[in-house]
């Protein structure tokens, strides 16, 4: 197990990269502490593949350095890099037994077989796999596959890190939420390094103790779950973690009030002057509807979704989404809504404005 | 795939039965006509009932024509396949020279088969050819119309020449069909290369591979056209396979009863074969 | 990628060599006089000559062989596609009496060899008065193609989720306009590698083609014995001859060089 330390990274998929559009990796400097669980979050396409690749060795960066407990091994073959893998898709060797399967990674490093015999069901007990160790791989349902990928990655005992990419996405939904619990008490047990690559954010909040954001190449905030929703540092993170995301209203700051459509709202502490494309953002869940104080609103469309409402409705042209309890009645005197200050974030060009 | 039951699918496959009637079924009983009678010409048959099976049995000819036919498909499959198989493994997965690899590879298959024998008819001659000029100007006595061993090795040169990329073709088929992952995997797992051969790329390739066999069986067990350009089944009857044998027999003397029942006993050896390739086959279809 | 020698390219050369060597030398020979060719022995053409080309692109005798080649092997590659779509999607979408054995009765008939055909197929096509023309030819080599298009049909038709036919039926198209309208261009590249076997196979055969025509429609593989003279064989002209029977073969392969191992593996990968 090993901190990873990432110094100066920026990679791109082209020969001569000329400006910052052309990488598909941003410049990056990061730790991933010895042990922790990280989920890499983002959209399809905004560089976290190319990270992971970049870890794993299966690709060399354009430039900066990656460093395993602090040494260099920006080039070294993925093999030396002593790293675990699961992919996407489940990659078993189909022709050999489950057993076999699990065993591989360890008789390639030419371990003697007493050690492999014993690591293999210690590794099948774990993924709840020993009934069937010496059945043929060929013919398992996708998730027994996806167990065992996960449990060639777990055989070896020292590996630097254990990396994800989507394991879930073929997995049945009832099972995913079986092997994403199994993978947390198995982070619990045994303290690999996980870094764990989706663009489902509930995976990545229910799996991680940090979620890393990713957009458009570039890293936008790394955070607990509950610093990703209180204090989304980026606009994208607040969009694209919550259902539904946070809303986005252009504003003036003046003082310890925002202008907004229709209306102000105050804030609870006080800002500096803020420029560029300053806007306000509120979570649904922070906003109340109301009969007399606050904004303007005309609701246009209810949506009961069980444990609660999420109404949609019309600000001075702007769409805004709030959540209200199950139990509170909507009337038709219900035209306006009132923001929490204490969950209001300013926003200056797309990236969150920190108050005086 | 879930497929319905629907028994008017056979009007849809009713143009296909009619054509194949027509061009396989009406022949062939003509054949097994012929197999059981006799003629003294004039188009005037005799009954003569398994007489020319039993004959042909009884004959040295049928089983020498079957024992050179067995070893030359068998020298050629065991030639073509592991070649193909390593060329597959080192052709360029894609880009410019990938197209340009498969069309120059491909040139053979298209090639008519009278052409391809005229090629290395004269590629092996002393005088004119290529191969042969340069065997003897190494001091080889290089003659495949008169030595059995040079004619041997010409024909099956040839089918290597002309037969390989169709093997290569299928088993690179059968690779690019494997997603990346298993490659990164393996590395990780830190296989030897063989090992991601044995354990990735050959599961992998079963399938193909066993269409590649069984084409390569089928299609060498009726070898005729460049064997008989090349060495006109010489020296001797050396390079004499089935269907030379069987076109002599037939349109060469007229013997019409044994060619018959040659011709029987022949398609029944291919199909024999062939249902074993195909059982085999239709099992890895529904395992994989 | 470092400057080391590059393992797979040095096999891939050597490869190519091997296959390319003979065809230079058919190649070069036909560019030579028949003087030269049996007189000097040269790697290349001393006195570059197209005579042999003009030989054959001025003689009708020559040249009637490739129209009659083509004539038959476009029929047969038009007939074998035609008949094989609807057995193919009979095969790959529906369950019916008797289609596993039908489908393996399909494929043996692509085993059986032509030599044990040609003698009876010389005697149908001339019991029906079809013997030397193009279409005996043509039907004669459906006997194999036919079956190879089915299978690689089937093959390629087995990947289009059944879906989309459902869907189609319920937006109301007729069977008939499904199949052309919408079934047909999404498997177009199977198609494509079809045809282009069936052409394969119908222009490389010659037993049969042979066995069942005389004058007017010889192929062309069949005019190459002409060169065989009293004088000797003209060398230099069936050089060309062999070359030119080589040229369609390239030509087509260049459309389907995508999906040429694929269609190899009958659609199978």
């Amino acid at each position: 197990m090993a901190k990873i330390t990432l110094e100066n990274l920026a990679h791109s998929y082209l020969p001569n990269p000329q400006s910052e559009d052309d990488y598909a990796l941003k410049q990056l400097d990061h730790d991933w502490d010895d042990g922790a669980a990280y989920a890499l979050l983002g959209s399809s396409g905004c560089g976290k593949s190319t990270l992971l690749n970049i870890i794993s060795g299966l690709l060399i960066p354009s430039q900066g350095r990656i460093l395993f407990d602090g040494q260099d091994v920006t080039r070294a073959p993925t093999a030396e890099r002593n790293i675990a893998q699961v992919f996407q898709f489940p990659v078993v060797y189909d022709t050999m037994t489950v057993r076999d399967n699990l065993a591989f990674p360890l008789r390639n490093r030419g371990r003697d077989e007493a050690y492999v015999a014993e690591r293999v069901n210690e590794i099948a007990r774990m993924i709840g796999m020993e009934h069937m160790l010496s059945r043929k791989a060929q013919g398992l349902t996708a998730d027994a596959k996806q167990k065992i990928s996960l449990g060639r990655g777990m055989v070896r005992k020292d590996v630097n890190a254990l990396l994800f990419d989507e394991p879930l996405t073929v997995i049945d939904p009832h099972m995913k939420w079986e092997l994403r619990t199994q993978l947390k008490k198995l982070h619990h047990d045994f303290g690999h390094t996980m870094i764990y690559v989706t663009h489902d954010q509930t995976e990545a909040l229910t799996f991680a103790d940090k979620v890393v954001v990713m957009y458009d190449g570039r890293v936008v905030q790394i955070g607990t779950p509950e610093e990703l929703f209180e204090r989304p540092e980026h606009t994208f993170v607040g969009y694209f973690i919550g259902s539904p995301g946070m809303n986005l209203l252009p504003a003036k700051i003046d003082g310890r009030q925002a202008l907004v459509p229709g209306g102000t709202t105050p804030l609870v502490q006080g800002y500096g002057p803020v420029s560029g494309n300053v806007q306000l953002g509120i979570r649904p869940e922070h906003i109340r509807l109301s009969s007399d104080q606050g904004l303007p609103v005309t609701i246009r469309r209810i949506e009961d979704v069980g444990r609660h409402k999420i109404i949609r409705a019309d600000l001075m042209g702007h769409e805004i989404n709030i959540i209200a309890p199950e139990d509170q009645p909507i009337g038709p005197d219900m035209t306006r809504a009132v923001f929490d200050p204490a969950h209001v974030n300013i926003y200056a060009d797309d990236w969150r404005v920190a108050p005086l | 795939m879930d497929k319905t039951v629907n028994n008017k699918a056979w009007f849809l496959v009713l143009p296909v039965l009619v054509l194949v009637a027509f061009s396989a079924v009406i022949p062939l009983m003509t054949v097994v006509n012929y197999s059981v009678q006799d003629t003294f010409g004039n188009n005037v048959f005799f009954w003569a009932g398994l007489d020319w099976f039993r004959d042909l049995l009884a004959s040295d000819r049928m089983w020498n024509a079957l024992g050179r036919q067995l070893a030359f498909s068998a020298i050629i499959i065991a030639i073509e396949i592991p070649l193909g198989i390593f060329v597959a493994l080192n052709m360029p997965k894609r880009g410019f020279w990938a197209s340009v690899v498969l069309v120059l590879m491909s040139l053979p298959l298209l090639i008519p088969w009278n052409v391809v024998g005229t090629i290395w008819q004269i590629f092996g001659r002393v005088d004119i050819g290529l191969l042969g000029y340069t065997l003897d100007a190494l001091g080889i006595d290089y003659n495949y119309t008169q030595n059995t061993v040079h004619a041997w090795a010409t024909v099956i040169v040839m089918d290597v020449w002309h037969w390989t990329s169709l093997v290569a073709l299928l088993a690179y088929a059968g690779l690019q069909s494997i997603p990346d992952a298993y490659y990164q995997a393996a590395k990780i797992d830190q296989a030897s290369r063989w090992k991601v051969f044995r354990y990735i790329e050959l599961p992998k390739m079963a399938g193909v591979l066993m269409i590649a066999i069984l084409l390569r069986f089928m299609d060498s067990f009726m070898i005729y056209t460049e064997p008989f350009v090349v060495t006109g089944g010489g020296p001797g009857n050396a390079t004499t396979f089935l269907s030379i044998d069987l076109v002599k027999m037939a349109l060469g003397q007229f013997d019409l009863g044994p060619a018959a029942a040659f011709s029987l006993m022949y398609f029944l050896v291919i199909l024999l074969i062939s249902w074993v390739f195909y059982t085999v086959m239709t099992n890895l279809d529904k395992r994989g | 990628m470092g400057k080391r020698i590059n393992g797979s390219a040095v096999v891939m050369i050597l490869y190519l060599m091997f296959l390319m060597l003979p065809i230079y030398w058919l190649i070069n020979m036909s560019l030579k006089t028949n003087a030269e060719i049996t007189g000097t022995f040269s790697l290349w053409p001393q006195n570059l000559t197209f005579a042999n080309y003009a030989t054959i692109l001025t003689d009708p005798a020559w040249y009637m062989g490739y129209v009659n080649s083509l004539i038959y092997v476009v029929m047969n590659t038009v007939i074998s596609v035609a008949v094989a779509l609807p057995a193919a999607y009979a095969f790959s979408r529906y369950h019916f009496m008797g289609d596993k054995h039908l489908f393996f009765w399909l494929l043996t008939n692509r085993m059986a060899p032509p030599a044990v055909f040609a003698l009876p197929f010389f005697q149908l096509y001339s019991s029906v008065g079809l013997f030397d023309t193009h279409i005996a030819v043509a039907l004669a080599h459906c006997l194999f193609n036919v079956p190879l298009a089915v299978w690689i049909l089937e093959g390629f038709m087995r990947g289009v989720p059944k879906e989309i036919d459902e869907t189609a039926y319920i937006d109301g198209y007729s069977f008939g306009r499904f199949f052309v309208k919408i079934f047909m261009p999404l498997i177009s590249s199977g198609i494509g590698v079809a045809a282009f076997f069936c052409f394969m196979f119908s222009w490389v055969e010659l037993l049969l083609s042979r066995t069942l025509t005389s004058v007017a429609a010889k192929p062309i593989a069949a005019t190459m014995t002409r060169t065989q003279g009293a004088s000797g064989v003209d060398w230099g002209v069936l050089a060309a001859a062999g070359v030119l029977t080589i040229v369609p073969g390239a030509l087509v392969i260049w459309f389907v060089r995508n999906y040429i191992a694929k269609g190899f593996a009958l659609g199978r990968v």
